[in-house]
């Protein structure tokens, strides 16, 4: 499995108006001023491409960083 | 796994019936004080500029439409379809069954088979499945499959800018010889509420003890509205859908490439781009009716085939690869081949064209 490195890089690569140097593991991502509906359909076409996973809505809604998403794809591999 | 593989079928002909009256989701969007750039992004997003929906016209007054002009442009005796199917999610009543309504409207022998399937996204190949196991035998020689559905709103949010009414008929007869249909099926229960609607049956009603009350109540109480997990149904689309594909093309030794055409359920734009890239087909031959009919359901399949591959497919032999996923969850996918089929003209249906029939 990817490391959560890896997981943040690709996270970042998702957003276009965010500098990928801002984004860490710890980063709450709903709170970015970019995120939106189509961006966590990107997070878990990205998650569904990388590591097989299906996220769910309720995934993406009850994790507040990028590390508890990262948890969640680990739980579920 | 659920495979099946139905000889001795072949699919005669399709048509579809819509409502008239259309709908443009930018004025609904403009009329709720949308600003321009949020009016595009939706459009651009779902891929749904404009639908038909009719306040009046029911799955049967369409299914009547659609089977009268089917059944005209097949030459077919009436006397000759011994089994009607009808896939909806919105018959006329609840009870009696939309296929038997049918049958007299249109005109059918008393000798007929008829029944409804309550399925929508998966529906027409669901459908397809039960219709072709009556025929395949031979004691059902000829039989009409309707799918779709008529009157429904959402009612909430965008939810319901995504749904159009349409109802499409598919006409199957016992052919000797012929390839028939394969299939993939699945089911996944667990995901029951990503699409639902949740006071449309007996789950979510309240007796009252009190007697006069239980009746006011239930009066009240059914309704259509439904709900969705967009996250969850786009999830489930991007992963089960390519699934299902390989899956029946490791059973049966086919490969997607040899196919003419891949004709999926419309769900949505972001939905069916993704999981055409994930297929690794040429978009050219995944044909779309989302821009102008929306997600029609049960329909999605025949009414693509209907309003984008007529022309294309009715000379000789053509290969399409279906599939049909969405509530339940539900999902099939059908390889079949198609002999001369008829692809009639798409019917569209005036508001006022049933108004002089009295109905209970």
């Amino acid at each position: 499995m990817k490391t959560i490195d890896e997981f943040v890089a690709l996270f970042a690569e998702q957003l276009d108006d965010t500098d990928p140097s801002t984004v860490t593991a710890q980063t709450k991502f709903r709170d970015l001023e970019e995120w939106s509906s189509l961006l966590a359909l990107s997070l878990i076409s990205m998650v569904d491409e990388e590591f097989d996973v299906a996220l769910k809505g309720d995934d993406v809604k009850n994790s507040e960083t990028i590390e508890d998403v990262y948890n969640v794809i680990k739980s579920k591999i | 796994m659920s495979f099946l593989d139905i000889k001795d079928v072949r699919i005669a002909g399709i048509a579809t019936a819509l409502p008239k009256t259309v709908v443009r989701n930018a004025d609904l969007l403009a009329a709720e004080g949308k600003k321009k750039e949020e009016i595009d992004g939706f459009i651009d997003q779902v891929g749904i500029i404009e639908r038909r929906e009719s306040q009046r016209l029911t799955a049967t007054d369409l299914g009547c439409e659609a089977g009268e002009k089917l059944i005209a442009d097949l030459g077919w005796e009436k006397s000759s379809i011994d089994a009607i199917i009808m896939v909806t999610i919105s018959p006329d009543y609840t009870l009696p069954v939309n296929a038997c309504i049918l049958q007299d409207r249109l005109g059918l022998s008393r000798e007929c088979y008829a029944q409804d399937l309550c399925m929508a996204c998966s529906g027409w190949v669901y459908g397809l499945s039960v219709i072709a196991s009556l025929v395949s035998s031979g004691n059902a020689h000829r039989a009409l499959l309707f799918t779709g559905d008529a009157r429904i709103h959402w009612g909430t949010g965008n939810d319901d800018l995504l749904f159009g009414h349409a109802i499409s008929v598919t006409a199957v007869e016992f052919a000797e010889g012929a390839d028939g249909f394969k299939f993939h099926f699945g089911t996944d229960g667990s995901g029951y509420d990503a699409v639902i609607m949740p006071k449309s049956g007996m789950r979510n009603i309240s007796y009252e003890e009190d007697y006069e009350r239980k009746f006011s109540d239930l009066r009240n109480q059914c309704s259509k509205e439904g709900i969705m997990k967009g996250m969850d149904v786009f999830a489930f689309s991007i992963t089960q859908v390519p699934k299902s594909f390989k899956a029946l093309e490791n059973k049966f030794g086919l490969k997607r490439e040899d196919f003419d055409y891949v004709v999926l359920h419309q769900a949505n734009m972001a939905i069916n781009q993704r999981v055409v890239r994930k297929l690794g087909i040429d978009p050219a031959k995944a044909p779309t009716s989302l821009a102008y009919y929306g997600n029609t359901e049960a329909s999605s399949i025949p009414a693509t085939i209907t309003s984008q591959l007529k022309g294309k497919i009715e000379q000789g032999k053509k290969k399409l690869l279906c599939c049909g996923f969405g509530t339940g969850l539900s999902w099939g996918t059908v390889a079949l081949t198609t002999d001369n089929i008829v692809i009639s003209d798409t019917i569209e249906v005036e508001e006022n064209r049933f108004d002089d029939i009295k109905w209970v």
